[in-house]
């Protein structure tokens, strides 16, 4: 919202000297491709409802495409629809569709390509190959969109919303669905990623590689193949965001690779069979973050240290954190354990027994994966009771040494 | 009432009737029953967490149901042995009488847990509330668990004239079932884990009803895409229907099997 | 009324009973006597089909006992111990024994006779042993069938329950039945019984009237009859 008055300035101040020119069948030009062409820099187009079947629009000057009651473009399966190669393009209220697909170049609905200052807003896409695609783009923003694919194979299938070399643009309030990653990013760094929802994509809902310094906040990712990926990148901040119901064999609500200085507060990861899929991260922040029925709340695959987990509630999952050394760098402090069985004699809220999150179970279970047949059986909790009382494969010093008594209620963090 | 799977016949009926009436009258069955409805009552009520209160329902129904259906079948074979008689001198059918004695007695277990667990749920508002289907599950894995060890527990005490011997017997097979069983199969896991062990696993826990109860259970409330995680066979099996059917009649066939036998061996044995 | 061919039963290794032969004619009393052990229990057992023999034939009316349970309709049996499910009341009792045998039956006379009105409502569990044995009595002779079986029939009755059960037995045999019985009561069997059937070691080694027995053993009385006949070996 706060974007607002510098487009108002932006629009009112070019609307000074443009004019809108109306395309549509019964008018004087008929399609877009010909309006871009007799248009001046900064004119309007006007586009009435009706199908318009073309491809490959190339946008060359700074011009606003502007749909009225969502006119149809249809690309036919042929190529690319629309190619932005100017700045302060302004793309509005278009429905486009039949995206082509091939599998040597990248064919987008909407590319932006080395430019600057666009808005791409209330535009629906569907039978897509890639979404929204911006290319070396920077300052501008991708603003209540609906991108619904129809994918069904990784390699045949394109992204959602892509992000390769960009820098500051704001991606929000957009709905992605059916998709291979919902909205991919790569070499992009200073993003903000808000309100968005992206769910029953084929692979990531939000895939991050080499970005630095971004930031993803309230955005719900739902049922999709894998869940978020968040790769070789710095300084992520990740808040407020809802993980659902990624179940699968290799499915988890986050993976983290090799990311250092990540933030991850206020998060939900609810019915995951992995929460968070920790492999050689640093110095990340986990706080007030729900873990509600996941399979495993968080899996730590080695080289993790100088993490901090803290005032985080781990409810009802099978196996709230697993181990897969008998290392322990990170700290546990003062969350809420929904299995933790201790007391609080001096009723200051805190447990007065520290807590073991890691269960002999899970380290057997990492070891051999089949031996999850026998979660929740009488012998298991036999064995993982005894590990309690003397840890013997778990690392010992991984205990929260003050659980909290009740559910740790959060403040919502701006 | 569960459905009787050898022939139904009016004494056999009559003495079920009878050996209902004499358990649901007894000291045994009211512990039972009470104790079921307190636990319902503190996982809900002190809890207020239908789901929890449903993993940990499934601790329990495990462990203690098996346990129980147990004991009693044990205990009451003994304690009725001349009343057995009794009606062994009477024009009875020796299967009649066995079956009916064995439906009786796992009737009314089954009563006892059914209605003491039920009556605290549905005061609870279990028809409104999304848990109903795992609860119902709970429930009839419940009572094909105390279907089956009350069997098992006949078998024994009827093979074992010596009653502690019966009685050891039965608790060796409970915690065979219930703790070593698992234990023999988690380091088989571990000793063969270079090899493929879908088969095996899957194999394993149709060949112990406490493990395929679990199974069952667990399919509902958080194991399924857990279970994928060990791979193809074992979600294609118990995350289809396939596999549903398949364990309902493999704890079918373990209802069966020691009814069948208590039949067979009552023929032969001496009074 | 029962005919049994070289009836043999062990139990494990242990033969209890080793070629027993036995035909017992339409009325009387006969008591199956025999020391501790001899296979009394046994004989009855097999003849009611509670225990399987090991081999040999039972025919109970002319027809064989084997798989076949329909022949326990003409048997009244009194079992020995009289121990009842504990929560079951006695009239609850007798009407689950006669709904199990669906025949006529007179147990309200019986009831009256052996004075058992006021523990009809009663829980078997807090009756005492006599009074149990009162039951059983009552459980057995409500019925009217052609052969009887009574397993130590006297067991905890008082005197005048005890005139009551001969006067009951005399009836019965009046009527024409096959009545057996075993007892420890010397005196029981003296004045009841018309014929002795007297096992030793898993067979029959003596069969016949007191008097036979009087005679071959010597002895005045029947009581000391029946204490020489295991020692003094003789050939019946």
């Amino acid at each position: 919202m706060k974007f607002k008055p510098i487009f108002f300035i932006l629009f009112t101040g070019a609307a000074l000297y443009a004019k809108a020119i109306p395309v549509c069948h019964a008018c004087e030009i008929k399609s877009i491709k010909e309006g871009i062409h007799q248009a001046d820099d900064f004119d309007t187009l006007l586009i009435k409802k009706g199908r318009y079947k073309e491809y490959n629009i190339v946008v060359d000057k700074p011009l606003t495409l502007l749909g009225e009651d969502f006119p149809i473009i249809d690309g036919e399966d042929k190529g690319e629809i629309i190619t932005i190669i100017s700045d302060n393009v302004t793309i509005d209220g278009l429905f486009i569709i039949n995206v082509g697909t091939s599998y040597t170049s990248d064919f987008a609905g909407i590319r932006v390509k080395k430019c600057k200052n666009f808005l791409i807003q209330n535009v629906v896409l569907e039978k897509l190959f890639f979404g929204i695609y911006l290319e070396k783009a920077g300052d501008g923003r991708v603003f209540h969109n609906k991108i619904i694919g129809d994918a069904v194979n990784e390699y045949s299938s394109g992204n959602g919303i892509q992000l390769w070399y960009s820098k500051n643009i704001v991606v929000d309030q957009n709905i992605v669905q059916h998709v291979r990653d919902g909205i991919y990013l790569e070499f992009s760094d200073n993003i903000t990623i808000q309100n968005n929802s992206s769910s029953n994509n084929l692979r990531y809902g939000l895939h991050f590689m080499f970005s630095n310094d971004d930031v993803y906040t309230n955005n719900v990712f739902e049922n999709n193949g894998a869940g978020v990926a968040v790769m070789f990148s710095k300084k992520i901040k990740m808040t407020n965001n809802v993980f659902r119901k990624n179940w699968g064999t290799a499915s988890f609500g986050i993976l983290l690779k090799e990311i250092n200085d990540a933030e991850i507060i206020g998060n939900t990861f609810e019915e995951n069979t992995v929460g968070i899929n920790v492999e050689g991260s640093n110095r990340i922040q986990y706080r007030h973050n729900d873990f509600i029925n996941n399979g495993w709340a968080i899996k730590v695959r080695g080289a993790c240290y100088n993490n901090s987990f803290i005032n985080n509630n781990f409810l009802y999952n099978s196996f709230d954190i697993s181990y897969n050394s008998k290392m322990n760098d990170n700290v546990f402090e003062n969350n809420y354990w929904s299995d933790y069985t201790g007391y609080d004699l001096d009723k200051n809220g805190i447990g007065d027994i520290p807590y073991r999150p890691v269960k002999l179970f899970s380290y057997i279970v990492n070891r051999t994966p089949e031996t999850i047949v026998l979660l929740r059986s009488l012998f298991m909790d036999i064995i993982d009771f005894s590990e309690k009382v003397s840890p013997v494969f778990t690392p010992d010093n991984l205990l929260d040494a003050n659980p909290l008594m009740k559910k740790s209620v959060r403040s919502p963090i701006r | 009432m569960p459905l009787p799977p050898l022939q139904l016949n009016r004494p056999m009926l009559k003495i079920l009737k009878y050996s209902f009436y004499d358990l649901i009258r007894s000291r045994w069955s009211y512990v039972y029953f009470l104790f079921y409805l307190a636990l319902g009552f503190v996982l809900l009520f002190l809890n207020n967490d239908l789901s929890k209160a449903v993993i940990t329902l499934m601790n329990v129904i495990i462990v203690l149901v098996p346990l129980i259906g147990t004991i009693f079948g044990v205990m009451y074979f003994y304690n009725s042995k001349e009343f057995t008689e009794l009606l062994l001198a009477q024009p009875l059918k020796r299967s009649s009488i066995f079956l009916g004695q064995y439906l009786g007695v796992a009737g009314s277990l089954t009563l006892s847990l059914v209605l003491g667990l039920g009556l605290p749920f549905v005061l609870y508002g279990l028809f409104r509330s999304e848990a109903i289907w795992d609860f119902s599950l709970l429930l009839v894995t419940g009572a094909f668990l105390t279907l089956i060890f009350t069997g098992l527990a006949f078998n024994i005490a009827l093979s074992n004239e010596n009653r502690i011997k019966g009685f050891g017997y039965a608790v060796l097979l409970w915690l065979f079932l219930a703790v070593i069983y698992d234990g023999m199969f988690l380091l088989s896991l571990i000793v063969f884990e270079a090899y493929p062990l879908d088969t095996f696993s899957l194999v394993a826990s149709m060949f112990n009803p406490i493990d395929l109860s679990r199974t069952l259970i667990l399919l509902k409330l958080d194991i399924s895409a857990l279970l994928g995680y060990t791979g193809a066979v074992f979600k294609q099996f118990f995350g289809t229907n396939t596999g549903l059917f398949v364990s309902i009649i493999m704890l079918f066939l373990w209802t069966l099997l020691p009814i069948w036998r208590l039949a067979y061996i009552s023929k032969r044995k001496d009074f | 009324m029962i005919q049994i061919e070289n009836l043999h039963k062990k139990f494990g290794k242990n033969p209890v009973l080793s070629g027993v032969d036995l035909a017992l004619a339409n009325g009387g009393i006969f008591a199956v006597l025999g020391p501790n052990g001899s296979g009394k229990t046994t004989l009855i057992k097999c003849i009611l089909g509670m225990v399987i023999p090991s081999s040999g034939v039972v025919l109970v009316g002319g027809k064989s006992i084997k798989n076949n349970w329909k022949y326990r309709q003409e048997i009244d049996y009194l079992p020995q111990i009289a121990n009842f499910p504990g929560n079951l009341r006695v009239n609850e009792l007798i009407r689950m024994i006669k709904d199990l045998r669906q025949k006529p039956s007179n147990e309200e006379k019986l009831i009256t006779l052996f004075g058992l009105s006021a523990f009809l409502d009663k829980k078997l569990s807090t009756l005492s042993g006599g009074t149990k044995q009162k039951v059983n009595i009552v459980l057995t002779f409500m019925f009217d069938c052609p052969l009887m079986i009574l397993d130590e029939p006297t067991n905890g009755l008082d005197p005048a329950s005890l005139l009551r059960l001969k006067d009951l037995i005399r009836q019965e045999k009046a009527k024409g039945k096959t009545i057996l019985i075993t007892s420890h009561i010397m005196q029981f069997v003296e004045e009841m019984a018309d014929e002795i059937i007297y096992l030793l070691e898993g067979r029959i080694y003596f069969r016949g009237s007191m008097q036979a027995l009087m005679n071959m053993t010597e002895q005045k009385d029947f009581e000391h009859a029946i204490a020489t006949i295991a020692t003094q070996p003789t050939d019946a």
